[in-house]
């Protein structure tokens, strides 16, 4: 519970003259849910993207379980147990929600040109292995029953669950979710806090950036707030809540959204 | 009677050539999503290359190696496929329309190489010579014309099995979803550099060893044969047969190819003597009038893009019936 799995050291982002992250110093403990809050624009999605190795950073340093990881790329991530999903989910439009769970597992045998004409057997064995895993993911989220469907098709709420669904069959150890809860009705929202409870206890580490303060407050600890690019506060969800510098950036903030 | 027979096994040769060129672009295009827009490059290194290796020797340039023929045409699909690796380290980065355009660059500039270059690949005059094999035992007539069909049939078939399987496997997986969401693919593991680049590579293999068939049928290949309208009327049949689907593939191309032939005879016997000149611009209006409208009016093709599926709850059969759906 107290080994940093991921953390950074003067993590810094500009974009042009704008400094959208800022020195931030970040340590996620291994087994916690840590909520990451902070006004729109504070640099939360960009902390992600430079986290996940989508975007390089400017300045600073990435770790994981210990090993620096600084410029290396999402899938070299995803690959060492880095996983993530997306503030406006990003669904494989035009392949069925299986194919799109499918998709995950590391080092298909039938991801090389010609493992499907060399070993066939061995690939049609580990792809039913797969596929049932698949389905078994699929049905952990709820989704079982839209497996056949595209996934341009199927709500929004849905592609939230899709997206946890795609990340889950990487067995990643560390999970990003960008606004989990946004736009999700609230039995969803249930379903995913559920989901994201339960894999919790089975070891998994979450970090969840959330303007929903209920979901942060009541599932989050520790909370981190960031305005302006850096780290503003860091403490329990109860602190978080008695904390005035907090109201003032973030809370504050919220109001006039 | 013999007439017609003859004419059908000599256009079911070339359709079944073309319908391979549309299988390649099919992995690029239809499953991969990367714009092709100089196929006929990768379609004449392979006629190019399996025509010097193949063919008769030549006085005044490169060429005339006589190699066993299965041999050239691997040659063909080798340098082919070495091209599409050098044209895609350059370009693969571009996204859609600048990676089509940067793709009909190279095979403008494949053909003007051609077209100049005589001590190469004969210049302007093109390159002819070809010592059909087996022609001792099958003579030059019909029977050697039904026996170079059932070759070709059997490498379409090839092919098409090859092709099938792939995008059923893991791979067409990761090829599909660097086509939706190359972001997201990414963040799941996948390298879509590498897999954009080995898409591409080979589709253009498989068009070389198009262009190499193309070249030994009528044993002779020049710059004519490498214009920019046979890249036109190649996306045309895979547009209206179904991007993404290659029974689909298949089917376009002889309907396109149906379609040009006959025009192109229906022109040249209606139409007034003193445009008959011109008749070829008309059949390049026609191409160009059947691409937008289906993509206005159809855009997925006669037979479009299948999902693959799960059939939920009966395993043994869920690969088979997901790919037939």
């Amino acid at each position: 519970m107290t080994e940093p799995i991921l953390s950074t050291r003067n993590l810094t982002r500009d974009f042009g003259p704008f400094r959208a992250v800022d020195g931030v110093d970040l340590e996620i403990l291994d087994g916690s849910i840590t909520g990451l809050i902070g006004p729109n624009g504070a640099g939360k999605s960009t902390l992600f993207n430079v986290l996940t190795g989508m975007l390089a950073p400017t300045a600073g340093q990435v770790f994981l379980q210990g090993r620096d990881v600084t410029g290396q790329q999402s899938d070299r991530l995803f690959a060492q147990g880095l996983g993530r999903t997306f503030q406006i989910p990003r669904p494989f439009g035009r392949m069925s929600v299986l194919e799109n769970v499918m998709l995950a597992p590391m080092n298909q045998l039938g991801e090389r040109l010609w493992g499907p004409i060399l070993q066939p057997a061995r690939m049609r064995a580990e792809e039913a292995a797969i596929r049932e895993r698949a389905l078994e993911v699929l049905e952990f989220v709820t989704l079982d029953g839209l497996a056949d469907q595209a996934a341009a098709e199927i709500s929004g709420g849905q592609r939230k669950l899709l997206e946890l669904a795609r990340v889950l069959m990487g067995d990643p150890s560390v999970i990003l979710l960008d606004e989990p809860a946004a736009g999700v009705n609230p039995t969803l929202t249930r379903v995913l806090i559920d989901k994201i409870e339960e894999l919790n206890r089975g070891g998994k580490t979450f970090v969840i950036i959330e303007h929903d303060m209920d979901f942060v407050m009541q599932h989050c600890d520790p909370v981190i707030a960031l305005a302006q690019g850096k780290i503003v506060f860091q403490g329990t969800a109860e602190e978080a809540q008695a904390n005035p510098v907090l109201l003032d950036a973030y809370l504050g903030a919220q109001v006039d959204d | 009677m013999i007439g017609v027979i003859s004419y059908l096994v000599f256009f079911t040769t070339v359709a079944s050539i073309l319908a391979i060129a549309v299988l390649g672009l099919n992995l690029q295009w239809g499953n991969t999503g990367l714009f092709n827009g100089g196929v006929v490059a990768f379609f004449g290194a392979g006629a190019y290359a399996t025509l010097i290796l193949g063919g008769t020797p030549q006085a005044d340039h490169l060429g005339g190696f006589e190699l066993f023929y299965p041999l050239a045409l691997l040659g063909g699909m080798l340098a082919a496929g070495l091209l599409a690796w050098l044209v895609g380290v350059l370009t693969l980065r571009l996204r859609h329309d600048y990676l089509a355009i940067a793709t009909f660059g190279v095979a403008v500039a494949f053909e003007t190489l051609m077209r100049n270059a005589e001590g190469l690949a004969g210049g302007a005059k093109g390159l002819r010579g070809f010592e059909r094999p087996l022609r001792e035992a099958l003579g030059d007539g019909f029977t050697y014309n039904l026996v170079f069909l059932a070759f070709v049939l059997t490498l379409l078939i090839v092919v098409y099995v090859f092709l099938g399987r792939l995008i059923r496997s893991p791979f067409g997986r990761m090829l599909r979803a660097i086509r939706e969401d190359e972001v997201a693919a990414k963040s799941l593991g996948k390298s879509p550099s590498r897999v954009r680049l080995t898409a591409f590579v080979t589709g253009s293999v498989i068009m070389g060893l198009a262009g190499g068939l193309y070249a030994t049928f009528y044993a002779f290949i020049s710059p004519q044969d490498v214009l920019p309208i046979l890249t036109f009327q190649i996306w045309a049949m895979l547009i209206v047969g179904g991007a993404g689907n290659n029974a689909g593939a298949v089917l376009g191309t002889f309907i396109i190819w149906g379609g040009w032939t006959a025009s192109g005879w229906a022109l040249s016997r209606f139409a007034p003597i003193e445009a008959q000149l011109y008749t070829g611009t008309v059949q390049f209006i026609l191409i160009g009038m059947i691409i937008v409208g289906m993509l206005m009016w159809r855009p997925q093709g006669l037979l479009p893009e299948r999902l693959v599926v799960s059939q939920s709850g009966k395993p043994e059969n869920k690969h088979k019936t997901g790919s037939r759906r």
